[in-house]
């Protein structure tokens, strides 16, 4: 691993009361501005790892590590991570300002600086024009760009995301596939993009890590090696479908095993 | 367009219809059987009673109005706050709210008599019988909606280290507030119901009487067009404390929720 990485984990296991094993034995290193993708197949516990990685669920045995830039006790961490969620889990009664402001509100930190930083952010996902907009108002792909602006407003050092564009149709998700590489490429923040599609995996990813179902462990880790910035042309590069072959035959051994 | 238009025509035109319909087949039977107005009066009759008899009932409407809204401020405020109590801890919700349930099941007329007794003001004793039976609805609505606010919010709000009083401040109550709102309009209209029941038991209650008062007395009395004067200004404060409610939910709620929303704007 040549850059330092960010987060560490070491014999995660997730055991639920139900006794269902969701999680096994999973060993993983994500370095500092990796784009990598989990996939696999559904009910393999991606979601579960993620919500472990961010610390919203606790290990049933094994190790997670965060190495952020500012980690000083849990109150400091704050902001650190950007979570976005399957469903855009905006307040409907706030307007995309509001949305957007929530994590500095949190933080107790409303001033001009924070006020100019949501701006900033709601039109670096293309939104502006709509700051004073509900989200009943928008489209479903409008709202993910809120959900995925929110995340972004404290720049965070990791940013994760639980299959954010699988309620959404084929050209928005590609749209979005789009501004989210962007995003990326402009700012190096470290993402783990949990998904269901091979292709979008190899589009947006520098690395991807295959997961088996019940118990979910990581089957395969491959390497992305495509050339940056990714372009649309790619997607009928032979580079790209040879990597999508390959990911493909790992995801059925993954499953059949 | 045009549909809408007539649908909005219809829903004030058609019941005024039924009820003007009502109201003449009413005058007429009265007037070809001949019915004695102490058995029932045709609405003329009941109008004049209400033109002449308006001034001292609204008086008396103003008494019982009083106790009304007293009452139903008291639930919202006192419902509230012990919708929130229960929504901050588990154990005070799951030890008191039986009791909550047994204070709503237990007819006010039983109990009524009890309260006018222990509390010597009137004006107080007829505020906590109303009181009684318009909290519950507030409380339990309340308790619902404070918990039910979305899971992956909440979620959220842990990642960022929200405080307590942070979730309930920017996600649980904006969350309750339909609820609420549900609520206030359900105790509006037992507010009154309250009111009334507890004057009837009360009696004149002091110095001043309230309508339900005055409808027992005009029964009393045989002034049956009287009574159904009162009986109709009682109605029409029922309908304008539910309207003025329904309008004040429709305000707070007509950026976002499901309920105040127009017609689908397309």
């Amino acid at each position: 691993m040549t850059s330092r990485s960010i987060v560490a984990l070491r014999g995660i296991g997730k055991r639920f009361s139900s006794g269902l094993t969701a999680l096994e034995s999973i060993d993983l290193d994500i370095g500092q501005g990796e784009f990598l993708s989990l996939i696999g197949p559904s009910g393999c516990g991606k979601t579960t790892l993620l919500r472990i990685i961010a610390g919203l669920a606790e290990p049933s045995e094994g190790e997670r590590r965060l190495a952020l830039a500012t980690v000083t006790g849990e109150r400091a961490r704050a902001g650190r991570v950007g979570f976005v969620f399957q469903d855009p889990t905006l307040m409907p009664w706030g307007t995309v300002v509001d949305n957007v402001l929530l994590p500095f509100r949190i933080a107790g930190r409303v001033g001009s600086t924070e006020r100019e930083r949501v701006g900033a952010e709601i039109r670096a996902v293309g939104l502006a024009g709509f700051e004073r907009t509900y989200p009943r108002q928008l489209s479903g792909g409008m709202r993910m760009r809120v959900s995925i602006a929110r995340a972004l407003v404290t720049d965070p050092d990791l940013l994760l995301l639980d299959e954010p564009f699988a309620a959404l149709d084929e050209i928005t998700r590609m749209a979005l596939n789009e501004d989210l590489l962007q995003l990326w490429e402009s700012r190096r923040t470290t993402v783990v993009f949990v998904t269901h599609s091979v292709f979008e995996s190899v589009y947006l990813s520098t690395r991807i890590a295959v997961m088996t179902a019940r118990p979910g462990r990581i089957a395969a880790d491959l390497p992305v090696e495509l050339p940056q910035p990714r372009e649309r042309a790619l997607r009928t590069s032979p580079g790209y479908t040879t990597i999508c072959a390959t990911l493909s035959n790992e995801l059925a051994r993954a499953m059949s095993a | 367009m045009r549909a809408t238009q007539s649908a909005r025509c219809g829903r004030i035109a058609a019941p005024l219809a039924v009820g003007a319909a009502i109201l003449v087949l009413w005058e007429a039977v009265v007037r070809v059987e001949s019915v004695p107005p102490y058995i029932l009066p045709g609405p003329l009759a009941i109008a004049e009673s209400l033109w002449t008899d308006g001034p001292s009932l609204l008086g008396s409407l103003l008494v019982t109005l009083r106790v009304t809204l007293a009452a139903l401020a008291a639930a919202a405020i006192l419902g509230g706050m012990i919708a929130v109590l229960f929504s901050l801890s588990r154990i005070i919700e799951l030890s008191l709210f039986p009791y909550a349930v047994i204070l709503q099941v237990t007819p006010i007329v039983a109990i009524a008599p009890l309260i006018i007794i222990w509390v010597r003001e009137p004006f107080l004793a007829l505020l906590v019988c109303a009181w009684i039976v318009a909290f519950f609805p507030i409380v339990a609505n309340t308790t619902v909606g404070l918990n039910s606010a979305d899971r992956n919010l909440l979620a959220l709000f842990q990642l960022y280290g929200a405080s307590p009083v942070q979730v309930l401040r920017y996600l649980r109550l904006p969350t309750a507030l339909p609820y609420f709102l549900a609520g206030l309009r359900i105790s509006g209209g037992l507010a009154l119901i309250g009111a009334v029941v507890a004057e009837f038991v009360a009696g004149t209650g002091g110095a001043e009487t309230g309508l339900a008062f005055r409808i027992l007395e005009a029964g009393y009395r045989l002034a049956i067009p009287r009574l159904f004067a009162a009986l109709f200004l009682l109605s029409l404060t029922g309908i304008v404390i539910y309207l003025v409610l329904d309008g004040l939910s429709r305000v707070s709620l007509r950026h976002w929720h499901e309920s105040a929303l127009e017609e689908e704007e397309e």
